[in-house]
């Protein structure tokens, strides 16, 4: 079974070519349902890979499957080669779960876009290049799976290219995460520099004796580790993409802007944990930027009206989380954050996208209120989402996020710990404040939506519900999870201190959650505070927040603007003058010799044969002087 | 007394210039042909020569090799000197020269 | 010695065709003079003991494409007599120079060793000229020999090709 782990990657290889060449004339009907299929396939294969696992003992759990040798230069030696472990097998089963589920939704969501082979194409390329990602074996082969998902990234932010703002965004997301792919590249040199390897056995074996742990080569090595993460993962402060990208279709936003793609780095830093336990700066470091994030896009999160840019700052903030806990050491509590953030967050997504299909488009929360009558299953599934994300026990999110609060806290940093805390409040604040707007409360709906207000079809419910289940009842594998994934992380555990008991922390951290309820109840449900007042006593605060710390405008200026001029002075000064100087230049030169030579082409064979015996001459003659002065 | 070596190369060589000054020089395309295959038999000429000097039947063989190559050619070219009569209604070189630049 | 004058006869003899067929103004006298020089040739293998290739020589140059040659002649109505007029200037004289050029430069390359490869001895075979020859080509060249025959073909397939293909003559263009 294990050695056959790499027909995940058949299946949706497969659905991307059929697609491809085939989509259209399969029609729309078979080409959604074939690229849901072959990842449904993926995901039975992934529990079948994980049935093969459980039957091994413990400590055996890592099969190294080297499939073909990709590249061999000199030294540089990279195989095609899967590396199957718990960890792998929990991104798989994430990755082709949720990824089934958001095809199957898709097939309604798409029903009325004409382009719906090339949507399935793509997202079935995405779900091979992810694949790629978690089960690669070594840094190279990661890193082409982390490039491949960028670039179906770019390709479904800018799915919709004839609107300007979706192509812009999609070019956005692709710079900026050029940057932190830079860093990554190097990050991957510089191991291959010091191990003159890059494959993750190899290196992670040779890194206690190669690397001096706390050293320069280790704390750089994570660094430009970290960097690609926080491209890829939407930290401070390359997070600027991941608020544009929601110009995509919802379907993508649940995928990849929440549920997977973004998670890779979280994914990558858990992989490489071995080099970050060697590198304590670094580890502050992801640590600090994680707990930053989660704050300062939760603070964002509170203020938006487009319901899809809350989820999209939430998605940050819990990707803040996330880091916070592998920054801690905490790494199987990062990875079960991200597990049931995949279930809970596409959840919310596909929830809004269901309420956006069913207004006809109408993203603004303002425009909306008292759907949860209309709109029965998205709204059920949508609140259970809510008290997840929100930490309230027993969803599952109270597990994770309390686990990541619990290891903050016994790592001796207690502000990060505090930080989080207060974050989780502002979670659970923000979303409550969305869930009222949306739901509840007096309709807001314009006359012509709520004519033909409606609940979405089985396609679009059916995964709903079953990720509503997920996200209510994961939580409750906290512990087989932690064991599960104990043998990845070996040696790598969060700091048992003392200080507040288990309960208080558990307490608090429902305390947080439930406050925050209560305080959007109070301001958005019973309008006993009136928002709009709060808002009008700071303006400057709203204002700075509702722009989201005017940080776009910040790159605008100081990035964008000046690399702008510098682009136009060099197409004016450098492109017209040199380039095209040399471009024309060549073709001038070219037809004036040619223009020259063209009378030896007289067209007299006899002539052709009077210049070849003339070259036969030429070359006996320079033989003969060769051989005289030899 | 046998005859040495360098005769027969000598003779080669000079029926090989006399066959290429014919090619050079000739405008009949029919003439031109004859002083192709004119060129090809001096060359089995030096052939032969050289495989008796080292005793070797090889050079039999190429030669062998040769009339049977040179005989195709001739039929194609031939069969190309018809058609180029029957397009241009000429056997002379210079007046078939199309491909002036 | 008679050897010798058997060389030299045929020798002397085939250059003088060999010149006749690029100085004779009649494309039949070239024709014949052609294969004049052919036979004179075939004698010459002969005294290089190479029999079979004289044969050869006189059945397939000789007979074959000289007859083909011939053939083409009496076909095209065209004028068979060069008319002088000349096209391209210093075309003659470069030609002579060059093939000059080429016989001096070759001759500085190649006289001293020639002269010593010394004087065709005769193969050291026990059985007749035919035989070795064959079994030389049927083992060893066996694959050229192959590749010749398709050759051969093809060129057959060509030539039909080329000869139906084209418009009838006299026909409007």
């Amino acid at each position: 079974m294990l050695q056959y782990a790499w027909l995940v990657l058949v299946f949706p290889l497969a659905g991307v070519l059929i697609n491809a060449f085939f989509g259209y004339r399969l029609g729309r009907r078979a080409c959604g349902a074939l690229a849901t299929v072959a990842v449904a396939l993926s995901f039975l294969w992934g529990v079948g890979i994980l049935a093969g696992l459980l039957n091994l003992p413990a400590e055996a759990r890592e099969v190294h499957l080297a499939l073909w040798d990709w590249i061999v230069a000199a030294d540089l030696h990279v195989g095609l080669s899967l590396l199957v472990d718990p960890l792998s097998v929990v991104m798989l089963l994430v990755v082709t779960g949720v990824g089934a589920l958001i095809h199957l939704y898709s097939n309604g969501y798409m029903r009325e876009d004409p382009d719906y082979a090339r949507f399935f194409t793509y997202l079935n390329l995405f779900i091979v290049g992810m694949l790629l990602l978690v089960l690669a074996d070594n840094f190279l082969l990661l890193y082409l799976g982390w490039e491949a998902v960028g670039l179906c990234s770019y390709l479904l932010i800018g799915f919709w290219y004839q609107k300007k703002s979706a192509a812009d965004a999609g070019k956005k997301a692709f710079i900026v995460n050029r940057v932190g792919d830079f860093g990554f590249a190097l990050g991957i040199m510089l191991i291959f520099a010091t191990f003159g390897t890059l494959g993750f056995r190899e290196v992670f074996e040779r890194a206690p004796v190669t690397l001096q742990a706390g050293g320069a080569v280790a704390t750089a090595i994570t660094l430009l580790l970290f960097t690609g993460a926080i491209g890829k993962s939407a930290q401070i402060p390359l997070y600027v993409w991941l608020p544009d990208a929601m110009e995509g279709p919802t379907p993508v936003s649940a995928l990849i802007h929440a549920a997977t793609m973004v998670t890779a780095g979280v994914y990558m830093v858990a992989r490489t944990h071995v080099l970050f336990a060697l590198a304590p700066v670094s580890s502050a470091v992801v640590a600090a930027i994680g707990t930053l994030t989660a704050i300062y896009a939760a603070t964002i999160a509170l203020v938006q009206t487009d319901i899809k840019r809350v989820l999209a700052y939430s998605t940050i903030s819990q990707l803040g989380y996330m880091f916070l806990a592998v920054g801690v050491g905490a790494y199987a509590a990062g990875i079960f954050h991200l597990t049931t953030h995949a279930f809970f967050k596409a959840l919310l997504f596909l929830g809004a996208g269901s309420v956006i299909h069913a207004l006809g488009g109408e993203q603004d929360m303002r425009r909306m209120g008292g759907l949860f009558s209309k709109l029965r299953v998205t709204g059920i599934t949508f609140v259970v989402a809510w008290l997840a994300i929100s930490g309230i026990p027993p969803l599952s999110g109270f597990f994770s996020k309390d686990e990541i609060l619990a290891a903050a806290y016994h790592s001796g940093n207690v502000p990060l710990w505090l930080i989080g805390l207060i974050t989780a409040g502002l979670t659970a604040f923000y979303m409550s404040r969305a869930v009222f707007l949306t739901f509840f409360g007096d309709s807001r709906v314009s006359h012509e939506a709520a004519h033909h207000l409606h609940e979405s079809p089985p396609t679009m419910t059916v995964p709903l519900a079953v990720l509503a289940v997920l996200a209510a009842i994961a939580g409750l594998g906290a512990s087989a999870f932690n064991g599960f994934l104990e043998p990845v992380f070996e040696g790598a555990h969060a700091a048992e201190a003392g200080g507040l008991p288990e309960a208080a922390l558990i307490a608090l951290s429902v305390l947080a959650a439930v406050v925050g309820i209560a305080l959007a109840w109070l301001m958005y449900q019973r309008r006993a505070i009136a928002p709009e007042r709060i808002g009008a006593r700071v303006p400057s605060l709203h204002r700075l927040l509702y722009n989201a710390y005017y940080v776009d405008y910040g790159y605008q200026r100081l990035v964008v603007r000046p690399l702008h001029a510098l682009a136009q002075w060099l197409a004016r000064s450098f492109d017209l003058g040199v380039i095209d100087g040399i471009v024309n230049g060549v073709p001038a030169l070219v037809s004036g010799m040619s223009r020259r030579l063209r009378g030896w082409q007289s067209g007299y064979v006899r002539r052709y044969a009077l210049s070849l015996v003339f070259g036969v001459v030429i070359v006996t003659t320079v033989a003969l002087v060769m051989v005289r002065t030899i | 007394m046998s005859v040495p070596v360098y005769g027969y190369v000598a003779l080669s060589g000079l029926l090989f210039l006399i066959g290429a000054i014919g090619v050079l020089v000739r405008r009949n395309v029919l003439v031109i042909l004859m002083c192709v295959e004119l060129m090809l038999n001096a060359a089995n000429l030096a052939l032969l020569a050289f495989g008796s000097a080292h005793q070797s039947l090889d050079g039999q063989v190429t030669v062998l090799m040769v009339m049977a190559v040179a005989a195709a050619e001739v039929a194609v070219g031939l069969a190309l000197i018809v058609t180029l009569f029957r397009h241009q209604g000429a056997t002379d070189v210079d007046e078939v020269s199309l491909l002036k630049g | 010695m008679f050897e010798l004058i058997l060389f030299v006869v045929f020798a002397v003899v085939a250059l003088a065709a060999a010149i006749g067929v690029v100085a004779q103004r009649n494309v039949l006298y070239s024709a014949l003079l052609l294969v004049l020089n052919f036979i004179c040739l075939a004698a010459l293998y002969v005294l290089m003991n190479a029999q079979f290739v004289a044969v050869a020589q006189i059945i397939v140059y000789a007979g074959a494409v000289m007859v083909l040659f011939l053939f083409t002649v009496m076909l095209l109505p065209g004028k068979r007599i060069e008319v002088a007029g000349r096209r391209l200037p210093g075309q003659t004289p470069l030609a002579i120079l060059l093939a000059l050029a080429l016989g001096a430069v070759l001759l500085l390359l190649l006289g001293g060793s020639l002269v010593a490869l010394g004087r065709p001895a005769h193969p050291a075979i026990t059985v007749g000229n035919v035989q070795a020859l064959a079994e030389v080509l049927f083992t060893r060249y066996i694959w050229a020999f192959e590749a010749t025959g398709v050759l051969l073909l093809v060129a057959v397939a060509g030539v039909v090709h080329l000869l139906r293909s084209g418009p009838r003559p006299g026909a409007p263009r």
